[in-house]
């Protein structure tokens, strides 16, 4: 039980974290487009003249 | 992939020589614009595009040249709109022909090759490419050019401050709704071990710290996530009203400071999840408001945006056909313009040269297309769809029949309707009540069992919803509009909605409402050997040159049935009488029989049926024939009357005609009280009548000549039609000349006060339900925010089905054709 003395907080400052990085990537645009890159991923790049 | 142009898919025309190797094979091409748009694309390397892609490409017509007015963003002044710092350059384009995931890849894999270029990102939803490119290395010119060489067309996107507003907010709300979901999560997962725990076994050190750390996690929730509620009360206590946020911000506020002293002295009851909890689901209920909002503004949004920025002027038409790129703010009536197809008509004119389709769907909900030719008029905002065209510009942009919609629109966003000004004056006494009675259920409770009264009283805050009901009817009324507005129909007065599903009687106008307004040739009748078509012909050829509307009816007529046409020459017309020519050397005359016998020799006996103007044929000693004429009725009219008699509200006909024409008229539709030969005093007398003996009265009218009685009646449509329905002053417009659109508002009508109905019902059920149980302590904080937020989400939900209704099943055939002939 001990454990939980150091997971809770551990818990709590992971939250804060995670709400940091959402807004990061809110302010990049990650959520601007949820069609594009779905399809996009299906697309294979390995065989272009790149 | 069929075996039309492999880029476009377009059927190949005959003399198609065009040819473009991709992958070792020798592909057809249509046009030597997509064949220039597949060779660049073969040779930047790119040709898996066409393995990769799952819809052909859009047709490339014009590839090649970038048109000149898009060469004006590279002038220096034009440039300072994209500049992002000292170096780089930013922009947003607007792109036009993405059919499928491959040119997603297609034209982010071309961008980046451009020189410059550094980052490029295309959204596929929103069909918006942004581009951040280095000054120095390239200009705008060349990456628009290099998208259309690859077969696209894009152009800067002009930002409407207002779509970048609502994004914004979209994505605020969209922030706190996240950020108030995880810290409810997490606050549940501390929460829970204190429900679960047998008295005793959970050590009050652990307790006390999982106390804390929800503390900390609700305080992002309360100070970030419930910002708008918040705001919501403050503004409107500062306006001495009661809204719907009060109480939930009451609510948050007692429940989180409860809970702060009771972590703060370490003993007594914390609601940290009930409070998250609370906050999330009321967000969720929020943004999906605001989405369906926001679907409901796209369809005005489209309007909007639908008129072009330029226009090529002609400026030496017709010696000339040199092209000048001008803003179409410029236009000025009497301009000439050439509208290419694929582009919007930047003003309204009428063609001078050339035949094309347009596809008016913005502008009247119609989606099929419209043939036009030389002399029609055009809208602005149409969309030619097939070929060139010459319009001379008949009106300035701001007088255009889309700025008179616009107009409309403006006028129709002002007000609510009574129903909406009721269920928010209602929500604000009911709020005031709800608070006097949380005050007296605290009361109670603290004398009666002191430990309870917080948890109580922050339960009755919660759990009384007058969310449902302040959002039961505008957003009901919201989707019903777009749905509208979508199929034609715009509504300028709100109250249209609420009252046309007691209408108890429906009024028509005759002329230009259940007729089109234009005459149509209804039956021939022969009295020689001489055949109906071939009178029909030989009347044609005397009336062609003839701009009389009875002549273009008889032509028209001509045209649509008959093949190989007859020459007249020598005509010679004699006003309000009619023409005479000879055909073959032989003197015919059409007109009136008067005229007519004066060449016939002869008299006519003969009766001409109610309703029908005729004209007769006629040659040296024989009369020919006679063309019934008659003003066509729509061909959707007969169901409309049907539909609404049907429906047990009496229809009446009420014609400024003569009696037996709008007898004769209403005859046909199966109106049984007809008025005609009424003044448009008399008309307004009859309705007034009408409303003196209780009844609720509709009135459709063609909005000019109506304008007293539309204004009378107590809901009135107008048959909308160019720039005059600026001045209509009915409640409702048909942009479409389908007079089923009526029916079609009627019955959504009837569905949109059903559904409001079913929204106030709920709310109310659920409130006399749910407010004496948290009174009585039957429901703790965490179920009443459960409670209170899924019956605002239901409401909200109920309300969007109203997008889903399809257009009634009344429709047959052609849109607004006359009759048939009946030869």
């Amino acid at each position: 039980m001990e454990a939980l003395y150091l997971l809770i907080p551990l818990s709590t400052g992971l939250v804060f974290f995670a709400i940091w990085l959402f807004f990061k990537a809110s302010d990049s645009g990650q959520f601007e487009d949820l069609q594009g890159p779905a399809e996009r991923i299906l697309q294979d790049d390995d065989n272009t003249a790149d | 992939m069929g075996t039309g142009c492999y880029h476009c898919g377009l059927d190949m025309p005959p003399d198609a020589h065009w040819s473009v190797r991709i992958d070792g094979v020798d592909r057809a091409m249509c046009c030597p614009g997509c064949a220039a748009a597949a060779q660049t694309i073969v040779e930047m390397g790119l040709e898996d595009y066409y393995r990769n892609r799952s819809a052909f490409s859009a047709k490339v017509d014009g590839a090649g040249a970038l048109p000149p007015e898009l060469l004006l963003y590279d002038l220096p002044q034009a440039q300072e709109q994209f500049e992002l710092d000292g170096e780089h350059a930013e922009a947003t384009l607007t792109l036009e022909g993405i059919r499928c995931a491959a040119c997603v890849w297609l034209i982010e894999r071309r961008l980046t090759r451009v020189p410059g270029v550094q980052a490029v990102n295309l959204n596929a939803s929103t069909e918006r490419l942004y581009v951040r490119w280095s000054k120095a290395l390239c200009k705008p010119s060349d990456i628009l050019q290099a998208v259309r060489d690859i077969g696209y067309r894009a152009y800067p996107y002009d930002a409407a401050r207002h779509d970048a507003q609502l994004r914004r907010a979209g994505k605020t709300l969209f922030r706190q709704l996240f950020v108030a979901g995880l810290s409810m999560m997490q606050v549940m997962m501390y929460a829970i071990p204190a429900y679960l725990a047998d008295d005793g076994t959970l050590d009050t050190d652990m307790a006390g710290l999982m106390r804390w750390a929800s503390l900390l996690l609700t305080i992002p929730a309360v100070c970030y996530s419930a910002l708008p509620f918040f705001r919501g009360a403050y503004a409107n206590l500062r306006q001495r009203v009661l809204g719907m946020d009060v109480p939930v911000a009451l609510g948050i506020t007692a429940a989180f400071g409860a809970s702060v002293v009771a972590v703060w002295r370490g003993s007594g009851e914390v609601y940290f999840d009930s409070v998250t909890m609370f906050i999330f689901l009321l967000l969720c209920s929020r943004y999906l408001e605001l989405i369906a909002r926001r679907k409901a503004a796209g369809a005005l949004e489209k309007l909007q945006h639908a008129l072009p920025a330029s226009a090529a002027r002609l400026t030496a038409y017709p010696a000339q056909r040199e092209v000048t790129v001008v803003a179409a703010a410029e236009l000025r009536a009497g301009d000439y313009i050439l509208v290419k197809p694929g582009e919007a008509i930047p003003a309204d004119g009428e063609i001078v040269s050339g035949e094309t389709s347009v596809d008016m769907s913005l502008l009247t909900g119609e989606s099929a297309a419209l043939r036009k030719r030389k002399g029609d008029y055009l809208p602005g905002g149409a969309i030619n769809i097939a070929q060139a065209v010459v319009l001379r510009v008949s009106k300035v942009a701001a007088d255009s029949t889309l700025a008179a919609l616009l107009k409309l629109i403006e006028r129709a966003g002002n007000g609510k309707p009574r129903i909406a000004m009721w269920a928010d004056s209602v929500a604000s006494w009911f709020v005031a009540a709800l608070l006097l009675f949380a005050v007296a259920v605290f009361a109670f409770w603290q004398w009666h069992d002191a430990a309870r009264a917080w948890p109580i009283a922050i339960a009755v805050l919660v759990v009384s919803c007058p969310c449902a009901l302040s959002l039961a009817t505008p957003t009901a009324l919201a989707a019903a509009t777009d749905r509208l507005v979508r199929q034609g129909v715009l509504i300028v007065q709100p109250h249209v909605l609420e009252v046309l599903h007691r209408t108890t009687h429906i009024v028509f106008d005759k002329t230009g409402t259940l007729t089109i307004g234009k005459p149509a040739l209804h039956k021939v009748i022969t009295f020689d050997e001489m055949e109906g078509p071939a009178c029909l012909q030989f009347a044609a050829a005397l009336e062609t040159n003839s701009a009389h509307p009875l002549a273009q009816a008889i032509v028209a007529a001509a045209n649509s049935t008959l093949v190989g046409a007859v020459i007249a020459d020598e005509v010679v017309s004699r006003a309000g009488q009619g023409l005479e020519g000879l055909v073959d050397g032989i003197p015919y005359r059409l007109g009136n029989a008067a005229y007519v016998a004066e060449l016939t020799g002869r008299p006519l006996n003969d009766r001409v049926p109610a309703g029908m103007t005729p004209v007769y044929l006629g040659c040296s000693g024989t009369w020919l024939a006679r063309f019934d004429l008659s003003d066509a009725i729509r061909s959707d009219a007969q169901q409309v009357v049907r539909h609404f008699q049907k429906l047990g509200k009496n229809v009446i006909l009420l014609s400024g005609d003569q009696q037996d024409v709008a007898q004769y008229v209403g005859g046909k539709l199966g109106i049984n009280e007809v008025h005609g030969a009424c003044l448009p005093e008399q008309k307004l007398a009859f309705v007034q009548a009408l409303q003196q003996q209780g009844a609720i009265v509709a009135m459709v009218g063609d909005g000019i000549n109506d304008a007293a009685v539309l204004r009378a009646a107590d809901v009135s449509f107008a048959m909308g039609s160019g720039a005059e329905l600026a001045q209509t002053h009915a409640d409702t417009v048909l942009l479409s000349p389908r007079l089923s659109a009526i029916a079609d508002t009627a019955e959504l009508a009837a569905r949109t006060m059903r559904i409001i109905r079913q929204n106030l019902a709920w709310a109310s059920v659920y409130n006399l339900i749910a407010i004496p149980a948290a009174a009585m302590g039957w429901i703790n904080p965490w179920m009443s925010g459960i409670g209170m937020s899924v019956s605002s989400a239901l409401v909200v939900l109920n309300a969007l089905r109203l997008r889903r209704v399809q257009r009634l099943k009344l429709r047959t055939g052609p849109t607004h054709s006359p009759h048939p002939l009946r030869a």
